[in-house]
């Protein structure tokens, strides 16, 4: 069992890191501070972490307003209350007005398990995506998401990061090199691609091992950017393998699997089985557990790209 | 406490015949869109005049400069009132106000700062503009600014829970370099906000909230010079003036109408409304 990081981490410390080099880095909390383990952030700059309570409309106002007056925001607080309540001031505030914020929505996807689905934030992709001038970014490891905070640091403009607090194991070194809306291959293979980001870009990695036992190999592509989509990455995967499996800690409806399937139709259209939570709210349990009881395990993609294929190996 | 100088007569004078201008062409602009919210606009003129053509530090051909005075217009729908008082006020030409609403025009209905020089946020949604002054105001403590923050809302905006989490913000952080103007018509738009949900006591409200709070005649240029000489008006403290206004001013069938919210005139009515506007300057 390797180890595992949670990326939080990695994103508290590159927040240090980004605040040492420019003061206009801030962060804004919403009674959020441990949540999104921006203590560190706080002791070193405690002018510079603004805390304004349990008020979600005002935590991204608030964001804007300091945009406005020349600060590079980090807006932090757990994924489901900063999307869901405040996703009107994300939209009008940040997007439209084309706010210089970094929405940073920790514990996303079911990491908050047996606390239920109010908790749970599996329709941020959705919502977020769905916005105009909103680029989307679910990191898959430590290495990746210290990449993405840099990189959201250094662009002007909003996005949103999707952190989980999830343990994952490392999936690069530091060799790599994240962009936004590229997709990092990391497997090839050419009889079906498995795209998935965050959490379950691991366990996509396992289910190609456990493909390549039966004799199907997978490439597998960690989507990290949301939006905007890697045309180019899907259409290779869709013309070169001719199948697609989708595995996303969301709901099926409108998240990445949704992303990618808006580019398959409308390029090279292939069978796809897009994995997620089926357009339900969960039952009580905890994180892992959740995912296994929605088959968003190895073996779950596994059996849908075995299924997938059934035709070609019949 | 030391005697305030009484504002200059001849700015007083200024300003009434410059909003008196504003009027007439707000309310053209609106005739010839066949849209707008023009009640709202005419109650907010008096204050966007008086603070675009006295009080804000604001460099019409540097919009952006980062020392500018910022004014936030949280009730987006009066960008008729916004756009005419930018315009005249040289952030870009009056002769643009033509195109109010018009296909492609970047007057849009409610103001978008990615297009138009001089806004600050994109509102429309309510409430959201009084929280975005909150973080810029934050912005400006943080680094010692000199530069100030006003925003206006209205007075039904006021419903918007949003504000009220912004306004403990503010008040929690003692942010006296912000500035809100609540333009106290009294009504919204589909009857008065006593009717909808009573606001009142509205100052006490404030002042709860850890506000410095004065209320003041929306369409008196004295009064609203005098107010804005004295910011802030009180040290630590965010200050909210209260700014009694009437919906439609300027206008006699209008004025006090809530029907009048977003009702565009009649080529009679126009000639009606602009020849009361001549007459009064």
């Amino acid at each position: 069992m390797s180890t595992l990081f949670d990326c939080r981490n990695a994103f508290s410390e590159t927040l240090v890191a980004l605040g040492e080099a420019d003061e206009r880095i801030v962060v804004v909390n919403n009674d959020s501070v441990g949540s999104s383990k921006t203590e560190a952030f706080r002791d070193r700059y405690p002018d510079r972490l603004i805390n304004v309570g349990i008020a979600e409309q005002n935590l991204v106002g608030v964001g804007a307003g300091l945009a406005n007056a020349g600060k590079i925001p980090f807006v932090c607080s757990a994924s489901c209350f900063l999307t869901g309540r405040a996703l009107e001031q994300i939209k009008a505030d940040v997007a439209y007005s084309n706010a210089n914020v970094k929405l940073v929505g920790v514990s996303s996807g079911m990491a908050y398990g047996p606390l239920g689905p109010t908790h749970h934030s599996i329709e941020d992709f959705a919502w977020t995506r769905a916005i105009a001038n909103m680029t989307v970014v679910a990191p898959a490891d430590p290495v990746e998401t210290a990449q993405a905070v840099q990189a959201a640091a250094n662009m002007t403009g909003p996005v949103f990061l999707r952190l989980s607090r999830m343990g994952v194991p490392a999936l690069y070194d530091d060799n790599y090199r994240f962009a936004f809306g590229k997709a990092s291959m990391l497997r090839d293979g050419s009889d079906v691609t498995l795209i998935a980001n965050g959490v379950m870009v691991t366990r996509a990695l396992e289910a190609a091992a456990l493909l390549a036992t039966q004799g199907i190999e997978a490439r597998v592509l960690n989507m990290a950017t949301v939006r905007p989509i890697d045309r180019d990455a899907v259409e290779a995967a869709a013309r070169e393998t001719g199948a697609i499996v989708t595995a996303e800690e969301h709901t099926t409806f409108g998240g990445l699997g949704s992303a990618i399937a808006e580019v398959v139709v409308q390029t090279v259209p292939v069978p796809m089985r897009i994995l997620g939570v089926p357009g339900v709210f969960a039952p009580t349990g905890d994180p892992e557990w959740l995912l296994q009881h929605f088959g968003l395990t190895a073996e779950g993609i596994q059996d849908a790209a075995v299924e997938i294929k059934k035709p070609v190996l019949r | 406490m030391m005697a305030m100088p009484t504002p200059h007569p001849q700015m007083i004078e200024k300003l009434r015949r410059q909003a008196n201008e504003i009027r007439r062409r707000n309310v053209r602009m609106i005739y010839e869109a066949g849209m707008g919210h023009i009640g709202g606009d005419l109650s907010a003129t008096d204050i966007l005049t008086t603070l675009y053509f006295d009080v804000l530090r604001v460099n019409p051909s540097d919009p952006n400069d980062p020392n500018r005075d910022r004014f936030i217009m949280s009730k987006g729908h009066c960008s008729g009132a916004l756009y005419t008082t930018l315009a005249y006020a040289g952030f870009f030409p009056v002769e643009e106000l033509d195109t109010y609403m018009q296909p492609l025009s970047r007057l849009n209905g409610h103001p978008d700062r990615t297009k138009v020089p001089g806004v600050e946020t994109n509102t429309g949604p309510l409430g959201h503009g009084l929280p975005v002054a909150v973080g810029t105001a934050i912005g400006g403590t943080l680094d010692k600014a000199a530069w100030r923050v006003f925003v206006l809302t209205g007075d039904g905006e006021l419903q918007e829970g949003s504000n009220w989490e912004a306004a403990m913000t503010a008040g929690h952080r003692g942010l006296d370099n912000l500035t809100l103007i609540i333009d106290r018509n009294r009504l919204q738009q589909g009857a008065a906000t006593a009717a909808t949900v009573r606001l009142d006591p509205l100052a006490d409200k404030w002042r709860a909230f850890g506000w410095a709070v004065e209320e003041v005649e929306g369409h008196d240029y004295g009064a609203l010079l005098d107010v804005f000489g004295r910011l802030p008006l009180e040290g630590g403290k965010p200050t909210c003036i209260i700014a009694h206004t009437h919906k439609g001013k300027g206008v006699s069938f209008m004025e006090n109408q809530v029907g009048w919210h977003h009702r565009v005139p009649s080529e009679h009515e126009l000639a009606q409304a602009l020849a009361e506007l001549e007459t009064a300057l």
